[in-house]
């Protein structure tokens, strides 16, 4: 019977960066497992649209060299979920050939698991005949014309088949898309440690020390048990008090007290959270609901065209005042521009105005009115082909840095940047499902394969 | 009238996935967060963020003396419409915002 499991989690991502002092900190004391996320949905629909890494190659890899040693020398798996930001095969392949290779230098013999978790559109489209989606609020609208347009689909994958993993002895499990939680809770659960527990401790260490007083020091450990879980940061200038830890709760979670999860719900609206010294807190009393059927959430994104956008600044204090007049006239006449020449015949397109200064980020949410004493102005184009996109860009280029306000005033010049003002940002991609797949077993559709090297 | 900047000791926003952003206001003392637990609604979070209220929800979380204002994207993250990618901003309209 094993009395506890620990989990070392070295920082929120791999790409991030930890301190080395406190991840030899928490090997000393023999963790069970090191987990690690490799991404998530937060950065945007980017990189799951085009199934590409946030993080930069190189950086990824000298820090899975690093935990590849302390996994090595501690003789304990190693798990990292998520790979290549978004979870994609393409992500679960990178890590693979990146693992093989350290491998290889360091001389370590290691069994490497991996766990894919991209589905198909015509699996998901059998889902849908079959009834096993449902839609969470708020969800994109599933029409043929989104379906056409979606490059990537993958499931978030529970514990379940990262059990089977560790199940069949693997060192280093690279998992495709699975949730932040299912990670860290796979080996307690294995372990018949509480469920809640598990779940609370998974969700409290999943983005590293930042349920502690020192968010960016990386390092966690949490140790799980019968009865509850202990949480600890491994920097010395890093403190889990229990505000530190229940408040983590709150992050990035819609509901404080529910946290949904495949095959259940953890439930925190009764959990204690107490203070056992200055760097440690005690948490019990979370509860694990389990769900009657077995659900997993689905992730989507598809490309929305593409984008070139423009920057300026507006300094002529005429203008500054006027702006909205600026750009109302700056739209009309660039609209107009483009039904005059041959661009109409084109496809449709979108031309967005941000002012920087004024209510960029907020837009008809802001009711600051504090005048700056210069304004950003960024143009987005939006159209079915990069192409249009630039040609649109270059029509509006010459409004954008001369336009008057009336006809009878001289002719202004604001500030461009650079040159050219114009820059391609190539495909767009827009999320396009917010919606659960019911399987039948909970490692339907996830591949586990495994490998010795 | 109290901005509620004044009288909380942390505001913060965020993605809560890419379709639903959460505003964690925390509070600090007892007196501050009776004013903030009475003053703050879920109508006077509609009115602030222009969406109907049947699409926010409210939490109150005693032990942290916390409120906790949940609410679906208008425009989903990362869409064309959208303007702010981690949701981030929205905890500075809660900042100015005016109660008794």
């Amino acid at each position: 019977m094993v009395q506890s499991t620990k989990i070392l989690v070295p920082s929120g991502v791999l790409g991030l960066g930890f301190s080395e002092d406190a991840l030899n900190e928490g090997l000393k004391r023999k963790p069970d497992i090191i987990a690690i996320d490799g991404g998530s949905t937060d950065s945007g629909p980017f990189y799951l649209g085009s199934g590409t890494s946030k993080y930069s190659y190189e950086i990824c890899e000298a820090e899975w060299r690093i935990l590849m040693q302390a996994r090595n020398q501690n003789n304990i798996p190693l798990i990292i979920g998520s790979c290549g930001t978004c979870g994609v095969n393409d992500g679960v392949d990178m890590m693979f050939e990146m693992t093989v290779k350290i491998a290889k230098r360091l001389g370590h013999s290691v069994k490497i698991a991996r766990i894919y978790c991209e589905r198909e559109l015509s699996e998901f489209m059998q889902a849908v005949d079959e009834s096993r989606i449902t839609a969470l609020e708020p969800a994109p609208d599933i029409t043929q014309e989104a379906l056409n347009k979606i490059t990537h689909i993958v499931s978030s994958a529970g514990v379940e088949p990262i059990q089977e993993a560790l199940l069949a002895g693997a060192d280093i499990i690279l998992v495709g898309r699975a949730t932040d939680t299912a990670l860290i809770a796979a080996l307690p659960l294995s372990n018949n440690a509480n469920a809640g527990a598990s779940w609370h401790a998974a969700k409290i260490a999943e983005c590293g020390a930042f349920c502690s007083t020192n968010p960016s020091s990386g390092v966690i450990l949490v140790e799980i048990d019968m009865t509850g879980f202990t949480v600890e940061a491994m920097a010395q200038n890093a403190f889990c008090t229990p505000e530190t830890v229940a408040a983590h709760m709150l992050y990035e979670n819609a509901d404080p007290f529910l946290l949904t999860e495949p095959g259940g719900c953890l439930d925190v609206t009764e959990s204690s959270y107490q203070a056992l010294d200055e760097r440690r807190v005690r948490v019990q009393g979370s509860l694990w609901h389990e769900s009657e059927s077995y659900t997993v959430k689905l992730e989507a994104a598809k490309l929305s065209g593409y984008q070139t956008t423009l920057l300026t600044i507006v300094r002529e204090p005429h203008y500054v005042k006027n702006i909205d007049k600026w750009i109302t006239k700056l739209s009309a006449i660039c609209n107009e521009k483009i039904r005059q020449s041959s661009l109409r015949s084109e496809s449709s397109y979108e031309l967005d105005f941000r002012v920087i200064g004024k209510n960029a980020a907020l837009g008809e949410l802001e009711f600051s009115v504090n005048m700056a004493t210069e304004l950003g102005v960024c143009v987005i184009i939006t159209a079915e082909s990069q192409h249009h996109a630039d040609d649109i860009a270059m029509l509006v280029n010459p409004y954008l840095l001369h336009l008057p306000l009336s006809e009878n005033e001289p002719m202004p010049t604001t500030a461009f940047p650079y040159s050219p003002a114009n820059s391609s940002r190539g495909a767009f991609y827009e999320f396009a499902l917010n919606h659960t797949w019911r399987l039948e077993n909970p490692c339907d559709g996830f591949t586990l394969m495994i490998d010795e090297v | 009238m109290y901005y509620l900047s004044e009288i909380t000791k942390t505001i913060r926003s965020k993605n809560a996935g890419p379709f639903w952003v959460t505003i964690d206001l925390f509070c600090g003392d007892d007196i501050n967060y009776q004013r903030v637990k009475n003053g703050l609604t879920i109508p006077i979070a509609a009115k602030h963020l222009l969406i109907t209220e049947n699409l926010i929800k409210r939490f109150e979380i005693d032990d942290l003396r916390v409120i906790k204002i949940s609410f679906q994207r208008k425009y989903f993250q990362g869409s064309r419409l959208d303007r702010d990618m981690h949701g981030a901003q929205f905890a500075h309209i809660f900042s100015e915002i005016q109660i008794n």
